[in-house]
């Protein structure tokens, strides 16, 4: 018995060892789950699969779920926990900002650069630093458009602080709560290969509203045809994010439900921006020297969307 | 304790609150000095500890005076004066005008409160009450920025008052980012310190907007 033993003990020194030659070889573990997705994380790594799986996202919802999972452990109560959302270094940081302006045809968003490490802090001071250049602009704007005007009295129309912060946040966290609850209901009743967390839903969109960072500072200059052009610009740019992120997730489903669901995503997406366009910034006189555009054109935007 | 004011600490090591040293020959009479002494005494110390916080916010050196003896009287009275100053602006009758004074201490605080979990929550190693007092001594700049702008503005309200005052905002909102990132830099990972200086800026940039944009009826 004491050399069976002796043989056992053998055997599972030379599993362990042939494990860390190789950690990437997939081994059966009966009881250990946290193996599981460091196998899983290491097959995902070999460069040949990372094309085929970035927009079909296989097997990447068991992945994400178990790492999820995995990462935060603290419980919610305590400070740790919320440390987690903020796991992130100044590169990236940058790298989301980049991936968010110039987005890559056939790359998806939330598989190419969050990678189950979703933080907060994007999405947070992106809608802070959104909210006073919307208002500063605004109020610029309105400066130099009223400017040399005898009865105009510059104002600093603080009160617009406050309805712009409102929107913009209303903007970033409602509707990525509802369009999760919203996936994870067809989620029940038709099996999505592709699945995204709360989480990863509002870092999505709160880096795809960067570009309007700097679309709000030129829209200081009065001209309608540039307002415009850069509302579309913009507008392609960051929807083109979005309908990237959602497309497979969606795409399973009823045809119409999904083209439905990736619409009115474009459709919110255009309402913020014209919104605040018509809100923050006066129109420019029609007496400034710019060809005026008929204002159907702007509901023509509205209907190509869908 | 006015000599511990020259004691220096390594900068990694997170303190927080009052230094007190036990000096074992004290008897126990003197221990309940601070009771017992005139109220000037007291008034003056915490006046003369405000006071020496005021000077290092006006020649930021690599000093931890700041960090080590917080308090939050100085921010206050800094934020206080910033509001009443900003009082009196154009108040139409949409009342589109400034800030409200409540506005301007909401901005602040709650301002300096969400800077400072920021830099937590990104690993810093500050402690919280340190971080608000920082943020709050350095907006000095600013406020003398917004005394002077009153004076100009006392003197007329054309185009070259504004450059002035555009020139002294801007150098003074410079003056107060590069100050409290002197202080808070060190005390967050250095992967991170972007992340972290960016919302200060953003947040003395805000303050500066205000004092700009005062106009007075």
């Amino acid at each position: 018995i004491a050399s069976l033993v002796m043989y056992l003990f053998a055997e599972f020194d030379d599993a362990a060892n042939l494990l860390a030659a190789n950690p990437d070889a997939t081994t059966i573990s009966i009881d250990e789950p946290s193996e599981i997705p460091k196998n899983q994380h290491g097959r995902l790594q070999e460069p040949g699969r990372e094309e085929d799986d970035e927009l079909l996202g296989t097997d990447d919802s068991d992945k994400t779920e178990l790492l999820a999972g995995q990462k935060k452990s603290a419980p919610f109560w305590t400070f740790e926990y919320y440390q987690t959302f903020f796991d992130v270094d100044t590169y990236q940081v940058l790298d989301r900002i980049k991936g968010s302006v110039f987005p890559v045809p056939g790359k998806n968003f939330v598989r190419l650069y969050i990678r189950s490490n979703p933080d907060l802090y994007g999405p947070f001071w992106i809608c802070a630093t959104l909210v006073f250049t919307i208002a500063v602009s605004g109020n610029l704007s309105n400066f130099f458009i009223h400017l040399g005007k005898p009865t105009y009295h510059y104002v600093p129309e603080f009160r617009k602080v406050s309805i712009a912060a409102t929107t913009i946040y209303a903007y970033a966290w409602l509707v990525p709560l509802a369009l999760w609850g919203f996936l994870m209901w067809r989620n029940s009743k038709v099996m999505n290969i592709v699945s995204y967390s709360f989480l990863e839903i509002v870092c999505v969109y709160g880096y795809s509203l960067f570009i309007y960072i700097p679309t709000a500072i030129l829209w200081i200059i009065p001209q309608k045809v540039v307002r415009w052009v850069l509302v579309m610009f913009s507008l392609c740019l960051s929807g083109s994010v979005l309908v990237m992120t959602f497309w497979p997730a969606v795409r399973d489903d009823n045809r119409r439900i999904a083209l439905a669901t990736v619409g009115t995503i474009v459709l919110l997406h255009a309402l913020l921006s014209v919104g605040c366009l018509a809100y923050f910034f006066d129109a420019p006189e029609l007496d400034f020297p710019a060809p005026v555009i008929p204002v159907h054109n702007g509901t023509t935007v509205i209907t190509k969307s869908r | 304790f006015a000599g511990l004011a020259d004691v220096s600490i390594s900068e990694d090591i997170p303190v927080e609150g009052e230094i007190t040293v036990p000096v074992g020959s004290r008897s126990p009479d003197e221990d309940y000095s601070t009771l017992d002494e005139p109220v000037r005494d007291t008034i003056m110390r915490d006046l003369k500890a405000v006071g020496k916080k005021f000077v290092h916010v006006m020649y930021p050196k690599k000093s931890s005076a700041l960090l080590r003896d917080w308090d939050l009287w100085g921010p206050l009275v800094l934020c206080v004066s910033l509001a009443l100053m900003l009082q009196g602006g154009s108040a139409d009758s949409k009342d589109d005008g400034g800030p409200q004074f409540a506005e301007v201490f909401v901005i602040i605080w709650f301002g300096a409160v969400v800077i400072t979990l920021n830099s937590k929550l990104l690993g810093g190693t500050i402690s919280f009450f340190q971080s608000l007092c920082v943020l709050g001594y350095c907006i000095l700049p600013l406020t003398v920025a917004m005394l002077v702008c009153r004076l100009v503005l006392l003197a007329g309200s054309g185009t070259v008052s504004f450059i002035i005052r555009l020139i002294v905002v801007v150098a003074m909102f410079g003056w107060s980012t590069l100050a409290s990132t002197a202080f808070l830099a060190d005390s967050q990972p250095p992967n991170r310190k972007a992340l972290v200086v960016y919302p200060i800026f953003l947040f003395y940039f805000v303050i500066s907007w205000m004092i700009l944009t005062f106009t007075p009826q």
